[in-house]
């Protein structure tokens, strides 16, 4: 197997290895190992975390609620634009989340579209945190079960169907069942994606500790005050994201 | 206004001059980093500092003070550094990044931006704790959030905002869109948001004035650019334009 790669190869494939390795290897070295436990306990770090823990996973249980109907929509129903909605669809993954932030500004603001019109603001407000990490993290889950959908094999369903089974009954015991591990990883993906969701959140719903503070806020601003702070809070982050790989793996890839 | 148009044109002339003078040139690039309050003036300041140094080509980079001193700190490639605070300009200096010592060329003081035409009725800083009444303040990071809290103690106000912006035009927007009723901002800042938003002054504002310092960077790739500069924005054409800009000069 090795002889059949061209040696030309190496050395830009391990120089990109180190690139994505080593600045992560240097948040681990710089960390303030010494003081780690203190700082990890300390309330603004606490507070910050749970606050990005809940949101995210609000923020994934909306999404599954209304991206997984979504994808189901855009996999089995022939209709004109499609293509176009597919698009649509995938846009926010593109799209700078900055744009998205203001976007949801002019949505949910108290100047708002929806916001004026019902007279609410979800600007600077936890919900508000919800809704820009669904924005961003939404189109992950749906291109990822309408991919499963798109493999899964449909003579099973078609079978459930000639047996008498509703259409209800299909979907929840034949098409859910088949789907489940893209469903499962696109899950995981979206909640990642939430958590780590920086430009929307500070643009719709601001900063404000215990209520819209989420993490990756917290580091930007701890960095310019107490960089050491910045690294730790960087520290927990990586390890929660390596532990989303490690359940990947072993739940759905190994 | 005027005067600032009458600066301007002075400038595009004099601009268009020197470039059919000296066509050649290839031109040297300056670059300031600089409190996000300063954008509108350093922006005027940046393109006389260009016409009376034809070749050079002035660059800003605008954020929150503190964001700009740990970019500086972390080796960003900058000659010029304005902050809105001795404590933020410390930071640099303090890494001995500093080229001598900084020097303070204009003060700043806060007002209370409110929505045009006050709909709130908001006279004073204990307005601004009354319930139902969405105020953003800058984080205490940043100079103008230090600022807001030294004023709000002085006034003995607890106020509970809705937002603590990365940097004053940030929390300045809040009410430009009309997210929220009041902001702390720079009396500049309102002056240069040209009537989307009203300043109401307070006495507290008194306490909390914050001095702005200039430094050329120890570092700085284009040296005698930079000297040039902070020269330029400590001369009497500099103050000039801070002034028309709202600031307070020593």
């Amino acid at each position: 197997m090795r002889r059949s790669v061209p040696p030309l190869l190496w050395a830009p494939g391990l120089l990109g290895l180190a690139f994505l390795v080593l600045p992560l290897v240097a948040l681990v070295l710089r960390a303030p190992w010494a003081t780690l436990p203190g700082r990890l306990v300390e309330p603004g770090v606490l507070t910050a975390l749970r606050l990005s823990v809940t949101t995210a996973s609000a923020a994934t249980v909306l999404a599954v609620l209304v991206g997984v109907p979504l994808a189901v929509l855009l996999a089995r129903v022939e209709f004109p634009g499609r293509r176009l909605v597919r698009a649509l669809v995938t846009l926010p993954l593109v799209l700078p989340p900055v744009v998205g932030g203001v976007a949801l500004l002019l949505v949910f603001g108290r100047r708002g579209v929806i916001g004026s019109w019902a007279g609410f603001s979800l600007a600077f407000t936890t919900a508000g945190v919800v809704l820009a990490e669904a924005f961003v993290a939404l189109p992950f889950l749906v291109v990822s079960v309408e991919g499963a959908l798109r493999a899964a094999d449909r003579r099973y369903e078609e079978a459930a169907a000639t047996l008498g089974a509703t259409r209800w009954t299909v979907f929840r015991r034949v098409t859910l069942p088949m789907v489940a591990p893209g469903l499962a990883a696109g899950t995981v993906l979206c909640w990642a994606r939430a958590l780590g969701e920086f430009g929307a959140t500070i643009t719709f719903a601001g900063n404000f500790p215990g209520r819209t503070q989420t993490m990756p806020i917290a580091v930007y601003l701890a960095l310019e005050s107490d960089p050491d702070a910045a690294i730790v809070l960087s520290l927990v982050l990586l390890a929660v994201s390596v532990a989303i790989l490690v359940t990947l793996r072993d739940r759905w890839l190994g | 206004m005027r005067l600032l148009a009458a600066v301007l044109t002075a400038s595009l002339v004099a601009g268009c001059a020197s470039t059919a003078a000296q066509p050649a040139a290839r031109p040297k690039n300056l670059t300031v980093l600089a409190a996000s309050s300063l954008t509108e003036v350093f922006a005027l300041l940046g393109r006389d500092f260009e016409t009376g140094h034809p070749g050079t080509k002035v660059t800003f980079s605008y954020g929150g003070s503190s964001t700009l001193a740990q970019q500086i700190v972390n080796g960003a490639p900058a000659d010029v550094f304005a902050a809105a605070s001795p404590a933020t300009m410390a930071t640099v200096t303090k890494a001995g990044l500093g080229s001598g010592a900084p020097k303070t060329f204009a003060r700043n003081t806060l007002v209370i931006a409110v929505e045009s035409g006050n709909p709130k009725g908001i006279t004073s800083l204990a307005d601004l704790a009354k319930p139902g009444t969405k105020v953003a303040l800058c984080a205490p990071e940043v100079p103008c959030g230090a600022a807001a809290r030294t004023a709000l103690g002085a006034a003995n106000v607890s106020v509970q905002p809705v937002t603590l912006a990365p940097d004053v035009k940030a929390a300045l927007s809040t009410v430009e869109l009309g997210e929220a009723d009041a902001a702390l901002v720079y009396r500049t800042d309102v002056k240069s948001a040209g009537g989307k938003v009203d300043g109401v002054d307070f006495p507290e504002s008194a306490k909390a004035v914050n001095d702005y310092p200039v430094v050329a960077l120890a570092h700085a790739p284009n040296p005698s650019g930079a000297t040039a500069f902070v020269s330029f924005v400590l001369s009497d054409q500099g103050r000039k334009a801070l002034t028309a800009a709202g600031f307070q000069t020593p």
